[in-house]
């Protein structure tokens, strides 16, 4: 199977930048060096091609209750321009996928979304939200508008400055979690107030042949999806198929700790599974792990209580702003107290850590 | 992208340079490894008195993205261990031949460095 390429590969490659294979896609995974992207967010702006996420579109008559029934959150709550984070679980509660849900300017007097499943889960996604409008019988339409679209995210507490130096149409207004079609370089775009780092910013998301012209115009610190891991995990942030995996680890959003992103007032698939786990509690839950000997917590590494195995890292890396190994993983409720202290086995090794707040940037401030 | 190769080390294919000054041994990482690397945060390394035997992994070097083994150019005792990298491993970034280098060992058997590669073989499977 051939890899996709964001609209911008070449001009990537030109800037010097280093690739991975992520969710099926060849992307830049570092430009300068990690350390220097991620500075870059924390301290000044970022700008991070993320090409990589899916786009799909609903519209029509029964847009709003054909994606209410397959997300977590309550889509009706949602205004034009509102943006909702929320989970795709199945039957048993567990996540699929998490997307940003946004709602678009009605189309012909119909409710119309746009939503943002991961890297690769677009066609399973666009699939599901088609098989469920066949057998619920609603009238939707339904457009996998991955490839029409490239996007790009300004990150960073300059981020909405240079945008919105950069833009025709006012962005820097946008609250959080909102979002409107905006001029950006000359360019119609999808401006959002969203993001993945813990930073202010924008997510733009723009028609595929003109990413480039936006790309160029927003003079800052190209950043790769190395940045992008630490930044998000500093912020204690999931990754989709990393820190939850339906197949390989099925959590649902009560264990990840985004327990936020459902409600229970609404009917969707999953719904009655995720009520139970309310009503009954965990039995195991996501948490933040420091680690207090020499070493990095990787994805797959042992958490152990004296010698016991009692969970596994979802997501670890050294903090750059910290300067300390950060992790993500779940345990049983009882080692889940911030404060606990427990171990993680790198390489054989016992390492100490101990479970702490999440985020994990905001402990020290 | 042109990377530092020194005319006067030794190199394993698997990246390890090796410096010779008498009996000891000086080894560390290339420039491009440490380049393909990215940022280092942890170097793991043996303790003096501990021995290393060519060609095997004896320690791991690590950085922002990946998790890398250490092979041993040549068999030997360990002598002297670079202990700045344990506070600051992102020295092997800022000078791999130099304040990055990892470990000395005494020398077991001098033919061994001649069947690491020489700087042009190295840069040749580097290019």
């Amino acid at each position: 199977m051939s890899l996709r390429e964001p609209p911008l590969h070449g001009a990537h490659e030109d800037a010097g930048a280093s690739f991975t294979d992520f969710g099926g896609w060849e992307m830049p995974v570092e430009f300068d060096s990690i350390r220097t992207e991620h500075d870059a967010v924390r301290e000044s702006v970022g700008k991070f091609d993320v090409s990589h996420m899916g786009e799909i579109e609903v519209s029509g008559p029964d847009a709003t209750e054909l994606t209410n029934r397959l997300t977590s959150n309550d889509v009706a709550a949602l205004s034009v321009g509102d943006a909702q984070y929320a989970t795709i679980p199945n039957a048993d509660g567990d996540m699929i996928d998490d997307t940003v849900l946004y709602r678009l300017p009605d189309r012909d007097g119909n409710p119309a979304y746009l939503f943002v499943p991961n890297a690769g889960g677009d066609e399973a996604a666009f699939d599901r939200w088609v098989a469920h409008r066949e057998e619920w019988g609603l009238s939707a339409t339904v457009e996998n508008r991955t490839d029409d679209y490239g996007m790009i995210a300004v990150q960073g507490p300059d981020a909405v400055a240079l945008v919105e130096a950069e833009a025709e149409d006012e962005v820097a207004d946008l609250s959080r979690f909102s979002a409107r079609w905006a001029s950006v370089a000359g360019v119609d775009c999808w401006v959002a107030r969203t993001g993945y780092t813990g930073e202010d910013g924008l997510e733009l998301v723009i028609p595929s042949d003109e990413v480039g012209a936006v790309w160029s115009a927003l003079a800052c610190q190209p950043c790769g999806l190395g940045a992008r891991d630490t930044l998000r995990l500093e912020a204690g942030l999931l990754l989709s198929g990393q820190d939850f995996d339906v197949a390989d680890n099925p959590r649902n959003p009560y264990e990840a700790g985004i327990g936020f992103t459902v409600d229970l007032d609404t009917e969707f698939v999953g719904r009655d599974a995720l009520a139970a786990v309310e009503a009954a509690g965990v039995d195991e839950q996501l948490v933040g792990l420091r680690l207090l000997d020499r070493g990095v917590a990787r994805h797959g590494h042992e958490i152990s209580v004296d010698g016991e195995t009692v969970g596994e890292v979802t997501s670890g890396t050294m903090s750059p702003t910290l300067g300390e190994p950060i992790a993500l993983g779940y345990v049983p409720v009882a080692h889940a107290d911030p404060g606990t202290e427990l171990s993680v086995v790198v390489r054989g090794e016992p390492k100490s850590a101990r479970v702490v707040n999440l985020p994990f940037l905001e402990e020290d401030e | 992208m042109s990377y530092e190769v020194p005319s006067e080390l030794r190199y394993a294919e698997s990246h390890e340079w090796a410096r010779r000054d008498g009996d000891i041994v000086r080894v560390g990482i290339s420039d491009f490894a440490q380049d393909e690397l990215g940022d280092v945060v942890f170097v793991e390394l043996p303790d003096e008195g501990e021995t290393l035997t060519a060609g095997e992994a004896f320690g791991v070097v690590e950085s922002i993205k990946a998790v890398s083994d250490l092979y041993a150019p040549v068999s030997g005792a360990v002598v002297a261990r670079n202990e700045q990298l344990f506070d600051a491993p992102e020295l092997v970034n800022d000078g791999p031949f130099d304040e990055g280098w990892m470990l000395e060992v005494e020398l077991d058997d001098e033919s061994e460095l001649d069947d690491l590669l020489s700087a042009d073989e190295y840069e040749a499977q580097i290019r």
